[in-house]
């Protein structure tokens, strides 16, 4: 049900703060892994819900922060128009309309296709298709990612080195800050810059600097044509290929290379995608999928973005995100790495912490734990939500036990979940700037306190 | 009328987008500067609380702490070299600092902050000087920092296709250096060949081109930046992104209150294989409006979309001769790029579009030259009106484009109100509408009229939805505006934001974010789409 809960949730932020007691804020608990926990009792947003505003035209959407993503998208679509960056959603339902499972995925339908268009119904054409981004149930699971959830954490999916990341598309936002004051920021057009730019600031921050109560985002159309083309090509090469065309005048929309083959997806008008295609070769991706009914290419990219792909759900080692400079060379001690963001986002599993590894290379490394790890079965709800492996898996072998989540559980006891570090250690002086930038926003600490850093 | 100084000198960056100066494209100069009428010096200067003799000695204690950092012939302190320093491209302001200093290395950026941070001297940082918020102002008792001389591109990677480059290069010497790779860096702010990138950083400047390639934001990957007490930290990275908070994008647009931009790498974009423009006239502008929409409904997001009003049309059409239709009551420009045959399918899409939403006339560009030409007038449009009247003043509000049949005609019945005629030129695409109000100075009072003017076609904007800035940033000119777009309690968030980086409030005072006693001063009271939040709260 929609309803604006904003006095309610202000009321319990200011009270907090009078008794400098931590709040521990909740969406749809779908990406609670992906940070350190947090002891504090339980603020939760997922019912402060509705879209609020949505004018095709001006691009801009502006809903509640416990909007689960999937209403969005499906408002949206309705339109023709989408989320650029391309959000992951880590929800259970993410994955309930496909018609191959996680783990299962198959996508060897490969050979020379036809274009078509979404608004040709593919007919005869075959292959190119948009990527529906649509899932089931636009009602919302429960443990449906939430649009605040998605921009407090920042994530942004394959298309992310083209069209931009969830940070970009932030107009504006509307708080609780650490005092309880609501507060808003940036606003619903295109271009402002009275102020400071808190608003983009809250993307990736989660909510360690406020609740997020409202967001603006920038929508775009969705492209007319899609063609994913696949390459035989080693690693190392294809990192050489992906920053070489991404000089270059073409449509590129997503490359990846799952440790076989690369994989890129080109996105524009039709005339625009023809072009490339001829120009760049490869053999295009699911074009023997019946006419209407190729979910191939889309069932791929959802999983590179999903992380369901079986990449990730190799070995019980913990997976690691390397966020480098798009042309680091590809380091081979690391192992099997999956490429994805033309060369710049690297997943590895690995049992030592590789901040070190991933400073080096000029990037930087985020845990992102054993959650994606070893799957007994692929349909069951525990390959999404659940633990992937036990905790004496874990342990005996040498590493911090997972964070366990399961379904049903989102009011888990904070204790379960150890303080293993996530992200990428700051260098003291910029830690000591978060530190008082923490400050001006939440005085006494208390909203998700050691959420990303202890020190925060 | 009052031309700003030029030569030499530098600033922030970010003013009027202008078509013509895109990287493939035209790169000849403005024909005049965008606020060439500008504002004579309307406004006293802000005194100094000091009295002459305790200025002198202050002065002399900067100036000899910066012999100790910096040759002498790149410090200033003689009131004659001082001058050229006193405004930005909003003439209308002007004061001179105690001294002026063009360190030539970052290390020496920070001697001087830790210098000034030490005698608890106010510095105010400076690119080219082409900001239209006078937001370079100096200060009266304080130290104006040029950086002008850090201009060298350190690297271009094509392969990473990055630039890593000083503030002090100008946007489109980013551009040309990247030319040889097939490269260009996107945002295009009509100063561009003048403007330097550590101003765009201030500003987060954007162009003609930013509702398809972003702002200055959008575009950016890493800063180095000095922070007033003088530790140097690295905010973004060379990846995509970095760990922590995007301080990056916080110090995106802070006017220089947060830190001193000492190194930028910025993202490279391919340039385009094509581009193509073309110019649709109407009899109504609720028409035209209607028409953007249109193209952004059918999913086509153009290069650039451009409106002028019939005002606008005329002076430009009298000036440059583009060969507009001047009965019409709006025109616009619609630049479509990509892919050769990418663009041949979209122009004949975008054509049908705008013949469909009532256009009287059609005209696509035939070749590179008319491309260009009909972008000149649109670029000529500000100093084109700047020869119907003796100054003009440009504003800068931002608003839904739905509503912008609604705010030209309020803004209409405004300018009958006051006797002063306004012509209007938009950014359709992103809503960045640019009111030009036509004075002259020499008329005892127009000029208050004109701000008085100015200040409620802002607060118009506010009223439906928008915002008092667009892309000029807020400055010392609309200071009191942003009483009206922000409730006391952001505001005082905002001040709270700055004390994290700068607890002295030492980097560019008195600029950008207003105190509560000057709004309680200006007896404006923050209202959001018309309705008063927290209506139980007492107001300053």
């Amino acid at each position: 049900m929609n309803q604006d809960l904003t006095q309610t949730l202000a009321a319990r932020v200011a009270s907090a703060q009078a008794e400098g007691r931590p709040l521990r804020i909740q969406g749809g608990g779908t990406k609670t892994w992906l940070g350190r926990a947090v002891a504090g009792e339980p603020l939760a947003v997922v019912d402060h819900r509705g879209i609020l505003s949505y004018e095709p035209t001006e691009l801009v959407i502006t809903a509640r922060a416990g909007t689960p993503l999937v209403e969005i998208e499906a408002a949206l679509a309705e339109r023709g128009q989408w989320l650029a960056f391309e959000p992951p959603h880590f929800s259970q339902s993410q994955f309930s309309t496909s018609h191959v499972s996680p783990g299962q995925i198959s996508y060897g339908h490969i050979s020379a296709g036809h274009i078509s268009t979404p608004d040709s119904q593919g007919a005869s054409q075959g292959a190119i298709q948009g990527d529906n981004p649509l899932p089931a149930d636009p009602k919302g699971l429960p443990g449906a990612a939430t649009l605040g959830g998605t921009i407090a954490c920042g994530l942004s999916g394959p298309a992310r080195p083209y069209a931009g990341a969830a940070r970009d598309f932030v107009l504006g936002v509307r708080i609780i800050n650490g005092k309880g004051e609501v507060l808003r920021f940036g606003g619903e057009v295109m271009k402002n810059v009275a102020g400071y730019d808190l608003s983009r600031l809250m993307a990736g921050a989660q909510g360690t600097l406020g609740v997020l109560l409202e967001v603006s985002l920038k929508v775009l159309p969705r492209p007319l044509a899609e063609l994913t083309l696949t390459f035989e090509l080693s690693p190392a090469e294809a990192i050489r290929r992906f920053n070489d065309w991404a000089g270059q005048p073409l449509p590129l929309s997503a490359a990846c290379h799952d440790g076989e083959r690369a994989y890129i997806r080109l996105a524009g008008n039709e005339a625009a995608v023809r072009a490339a295609q001829a120009r760049l070769g490869g053999e295009v991706l699911g074009a023997q999928a019946p006419a209407g009914e190729d979910r191939d290419a889309a069932d791929f990219w959802r999983a590179v973005r999903e992380l369901g792909h079986p990449f990730f759900r190799q070995g019980a080692a913990p997976l690691w995100r390397l966020s480098l400079p798009p042309t680091a060379p590809l380091d081979s001690r690391l192992g099997s790495q999956f490429i994805d963001w033309g060369g710049a986002q690297r997943w590895v599993h690995g049992e030592h912490p590789l901040w070190p590894v991933a400073q080096a290379a000029g990037g930087h490394a985020t845990c992102h734990g054993l959650k994606f790890g070893r799957v007994a079965h692929p349909d069951s709800a525990e390959a999404h939500l659940g633990p992937a492996v036990s905790t004496a898996d874990a342990v005996n072998a040498g590493h911090a036990p997972p964070r366990a989540v399961s379904p049903g559980s989102r009011e888990r006891e904070p204790a379960a979940i150890p303080e293993a570090e996530v992200f990428q250690p700051l260098p003291l002086a910029l830690l000591a700037l978060h530190r008082r930038l923490k400050a001006a926003l939440d005085p006494r600490g208390i909203l998700n306190p050691g959420r990303i850093y202890p020190e925060l | 009328m009052t031309i700003e100084p030029r030569g030499g000198h530098q600033g922030g960056g970010h003013d009027h987008p202008d078509p013509g100066h895109r990287p493939e494209g035209n790169r000849s100069l403005d024909q005049g500067h965008p606020h060439a009428g500008g504002h004579p010096s309307g406004h006293p200067h802000p005194q100094s609380a000091l009295t002459p003799q305790a200025r002198a000695a202050r002065q002399a204690e900067l100036v000899s702490g910066l012999l100790g950092i910096l040759p002498t012939a790149q410090v200033l302190h003689e009131t004659e070299d001082l001058h050229p320093y006193e405004c930005d491209g909003l003439s209308a302001y002007r004061q001179l600092p105690l001294a002026v200093a063009l360190p030539d290395t970052a290390d020496q950026v920070q001697a001087i902050l830790r210098l000034c941070h030490r005698l608890q001297i106010p510095v105010v940082a400076r690119g080219a000087g082409t900001g239209l918020s006078a937001g370079a102002l100096p200060h009266p008792e304080g130290l104006l920092l040029s950086l002008a001389r850090l201009k060298a591109i350190l690297h271009i990677d094509p392969l990473a296709r990055t630039a890593r480059v000083q503030p002090g290069v100008r946007n489109l010497a980013i551009s040309e250096a990247a030319r040889p790779h097939g490269l260009y860096y996107a945002p295009d702010p009509s100063s561009q060949i003048a403007c330097t990138i550590g101003g765009n950083v201030a500003e987060n400047s954007g162009g003609v081109h930013c509702l398809k390639y972003g702002l200055t934001v959008h575009n950016l990957l890493r800063l180095e930046v000095i922070t007033m007490d003088g530790e140097r930290l690295t905010l973004g990275a060379e990846a995509l992104d970095a760990p922590g908070y995007d301080l990056m994008a916080l110090m995106t647009g802070s006017e220089g209150l947060l830190g001193v931009v000492v190194e930028i790498t910025v993202r490279l974009l391919p340039l385009p294989e094509r581009a193509q423009v073309l110019l649709a006239a109407y009899d109504d502008i609720g028409q035209a409006g209607a028409a953007v929409g249109a193209i952004i409904a059918a999913g086509i997001i153009p290069a650039g979309l451009e409106m002028m009003d019939n005002p606008a049309i005329r002076a430009a059409e009298a000036f440059v001769h583009a060969g507009y239709p001047t009965q019409a009551a709006a025109i616009l420009l619609c630049e479509l790029d990509g892919a050769n045959e990418e663009v041949s399918q979209e122009i004949l899409r975008v054509r049908q579009i705008l013949l469909d939403s009532g256009a009287t006339e059609v005209r696509t560009a035939r070749d590179e030259a008319e491309r260009l030409l009909f972008w000149k007038g649109r670029k000529a449009a500000f100093p084109a009106v700047g020869r119907l009247s003796p100054d003009y003043y440009c504003m800068d509000g931002t608003i839904p484009r739905r509503r912008l049949p609604e705010v030209l005609a309020r803004i209409a019945a405004m300018s009958t109100d006051y006797g002063l005629p306004v012509a209007n030129v938009f950014h359709a695409g992103d809503g960045n509408l640019h009111p030009l109000i036509l004075y002259d100075a020499n008329r005892p009072g127009e000029l208050e009229r004109t701000e008085e003017l100015g200040g409620k076609i802002l607060e118009l904007c506010v009223e439906v939805g928008g915002t008092i800035t667009g892309e000029h940033g807020v400055g010392t000119e609309k200071i009191d505006q942003m009483c009206v777009q922000f409730h006391p309690l952001e505001l005082t968030q905002f001040h709270a934001v700055k004390a994290a980086f700068d607890p002295a409030g030492l980097l560019n005072p008195a600029k950008a974010v207003p105190t509560l006693h000057r709004c309680a001063e200006f007896g404006a009271m923050h209202v959001h789409a018309n309705q008063l939040k927290f209506p139980e709260l007492p107001r300053f």
